[in-house]
């Protein structure tokens, strides 16, 4: 077991297979599925600090090879989510990491860390800076974070860095900032969050995306743009992966249609410490176990004693 | 809840458009509720990649039956599944219907919403005390014409018409309706409903509905109108159909719920359309 060991920062993880944000609800959905216990990490839903009716439907839809979604952030707020679902997660005892946005707001982000810091059972707090399906709160108050021409904080090197900065000294726990592909160079964006003191990158959030049905000439989603994720988005994923491993030294969980050990083993070779499982869960449910079992017998077949020897082994 | 493998044990045409798969797994079928679904693996991921949700047709403890209408790939893809081939099934799920009096039923069914329906027939026959000899419909003198649940089922046309036998064979009362008049009731079904509801003594009756949105709405009208309670199945796009993923909510009179977990079957009254 020791070779699947992993650190991000002072998080240690029994093992690199966590659960991507907003594919797991909030782990207990799965517990007939799975040993929960058994899972490196979970990430919660994205938390608000208000609750979010999220957007109307159709939310989502299938696509070649993979799904859009515009769920929107639906979540209860902090304070139903430490209320209602922490001391499930608790009892569960997976080690949790729990994922937080705003529209943009830094204050906002700053609460949500604080309102964390001093759960035991937290053992992480990801910045979800990145979700493409909010509504843009353009007020001057939120300025200093998003600039007026940009849409996402994590689309902006200076805005990434700005907020990362803040959460950091408002809280101790392990930070993971999560990024969007919808970027041009994500190495800047991923280099102003390691300057700003996250821990790791989660790399990649959903790509910009839309589908219409022919038929009635309407978006397939009814927000009209979504998120595009599961296998048709991995091979973008594996390549900013690898373009940030090369050039920031930091951790790397990398997400992006993994739904199998084979396509585990090619974030890790490109440089990511960690995965996460997401869309891959709604096809099957026992993909994590089955993808944790898998590393350990291709480590196993390799001779290679620990996972961490094959971060970043690509060949060139 | 179960993921589990199931056997194909019969895929056949029922209609032109509409196939009946019977599969063999005890833990998909036991303790499965009317109402509740199914999420079907139709293949293994390369042509499509989520899993397609399924009214329980029919369960008895060891196979359960799914009655699909083939509307795109994933319902295409799972005609071509022959005998002896495995799926991998989620199930059985969500929440299903809750029988309040097993007296006096009224089922309405819009064209494929009778897959879940038959079943639910069946578990409201079952629990008629007089009915438990009398299943094939000539032993059941004994039983009172008012407890026989009363089926409505809705079609386009006499070809679409689904489980008519079906029904009759589980002990109900069939009454039909085609939009086109080529058997029974000309008109929609909840016209059929309206019609019925006019000429019996319906206090003590409990609807229980699944087809298309509209139909369901109007069915909530319906029921509110002459103050019956009535559930409806509701249909929306689900990825995981287990609770994770928050793509399917519907608008409650308690805020947005999630069609997988706390559904597919609400209260009529519940819903904000
Ligand atoms: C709880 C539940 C129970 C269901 N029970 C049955 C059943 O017993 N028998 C049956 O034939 N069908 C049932 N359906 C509908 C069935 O899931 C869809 O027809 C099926 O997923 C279509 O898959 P496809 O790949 O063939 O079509 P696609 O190519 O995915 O889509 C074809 C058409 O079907 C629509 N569609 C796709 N997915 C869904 C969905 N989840 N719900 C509603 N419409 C959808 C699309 O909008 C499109 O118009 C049920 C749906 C739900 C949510
Ligand atoms: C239905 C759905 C909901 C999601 N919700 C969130 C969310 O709340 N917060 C977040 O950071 N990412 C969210 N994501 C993005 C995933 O965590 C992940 O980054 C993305 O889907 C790519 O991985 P995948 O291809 O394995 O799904 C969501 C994805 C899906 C499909």
């Amino acid at each position: 077991m020791a070779g699947l060991i992993i650190n991000i920062g002072k998080f240690k993880l029994k093992n690199p297979v966590m659960m991507a944000s907003g594919t797991f609800g909030y782990a207990e959905e799965f517990k007939d599925f799975i040993d929960l216990r058994k899972i490196g990490a979970v990430v919660t839903k994205t938390i608000t600090l208000k609750p979010r009716q999220g957007n109307l439907m159709p939310r989502t839809c299938e696509t070649p090879q993979g799904m859009l979604n515009s769920i929107g952030l639906e979540n209860p707020g902090i304070e139903s989510f430490i209320r209602d679902k922490l001391p499930i997660l608790k009892k569960i005892r997976v080690p949790l990491i729990v994922s937080i946005a705003s529209e943009g707001n830094a204050q906002e982000f700053i609460a949500l860390a604080r309102r964390l810091d001093k759960f035991k059972e937290v053992a992480a707090v990801e910045l979800n800076i990145s979700c493409p399906n909010i509504k843009i709160n353009r007020s001057p108050s939120h300025q200093a974070t998003r600039p007026q021409n940009q849409k996402l904080i994590a689309q902006d090197p200076r805005a990434t860095y700005n907020l990362v900065r803040a959460a950091r000294k408002n809280t101790k726990k392990v930070l993971i900032t999560k990024l969007t592909p919808n970027v041009t160079d994500i190495v800047e964006i991923a280099r102003a969050a390691k300057e700003a003191g996250s821990d790791a990158v989660s790399l990649i959030n959903t790509l910009n995306a839309m589908s219409i049905d022919v038929d009635t000439r309407k978006s397939k989603i009814a927000a009209i743009t979504a998120g595009l994720s599961g296998p048709a988005i991995r091979p973008v994923a594996i390549r900013m992966v690898w373009e940030v491993y090369r050039k920031v030294k930091i951790p790397i969980v990398g997400i992006g249609g993994i739904v199998d050990t084979h396509s585990a083993l090619e974030f890790f070779i490109a440089g990511a410490s960690a995965i996460a499982v997401g869309t891959g869960n709604f096809i099957n449910p026992k993909a994590s176990i089955e993808i944790i079992d898998g590393i350990k017998k291709y480590l196993i077949r390799n001779k290679i004693r620990s996972i961490k020897n094959i971060v970043g082994s690509l060949k060139i | 809840m179960f993921q589990a493998k199931a056997k194909v044990i019969k895929n056949i045409a029922v209609t032109q458009k509409c196939y009946k798969i019977v599969l063999l797994c005890h833990a998909l079928s036991k303790g499965a509720q009317p109402g509740q679904f199914l999420m079907v693996k139709v293949d293994n991921g390369s042509e499509v990649l989520l899993r397609r949700p399924f009214g329980i047709h029919a369960a008895n403890g060891r196979s359960a039956e799914i009655l699909y209408e083939v509307v795109g790939r994933g319902t295409e893809i799972l005609t071509r599944k022959k005998p002896g081939e495995y799926l991998d099934i989620i199930g059985p799920l969500g929440k299903g219907f809750s029988i309040l009096d097993p007296r006096s039923s009224i089922l309405v069914a819009g064209g494929i919403g009778v897959a879940p329906l038959l079943f639910l027939a069946e578990e409201i026959v079952a629990r008629l005390p007089v009915c438990r000899t009398g299943r094939d419909g000539q032993a059941g003198q004994s039983r009172k014409v008012t407890s026989k649940p009363l089926v409505l089922i809705g079609a386009k046309t006499k070809k679409q018409i689904l489980c008519e036998k079906e029904f009759k064979k589980s002990g109900c009362e069939v009454e039909i309706s085609t939009d086109d008049g080529s058997k029974g009731f000309k008109g929609k079904v909840s016209e059929l409903l309206k019609r019925e509801l006019s000429t019996v003594n319906c206090q003590q009756s409990a609807i229980y509905a699944c087809g298309p949105k509209p139909m369901l709405q109007e069915i909530g009208r319906i029921a509110k109108k002459y103050k019956i309670p009535a559930q409806i199945s509701l249909e929306e796009h689900m990825a995981c159909g287990i609770g994770a993923c928050l793509g399917c909510v519907v608008k409650t009179k308690q805020g947005l719920k999630r069609v997988c977990k706390e559904g597919p079957v609400f209260s009529a009254e519940e819903i904000i359309w």
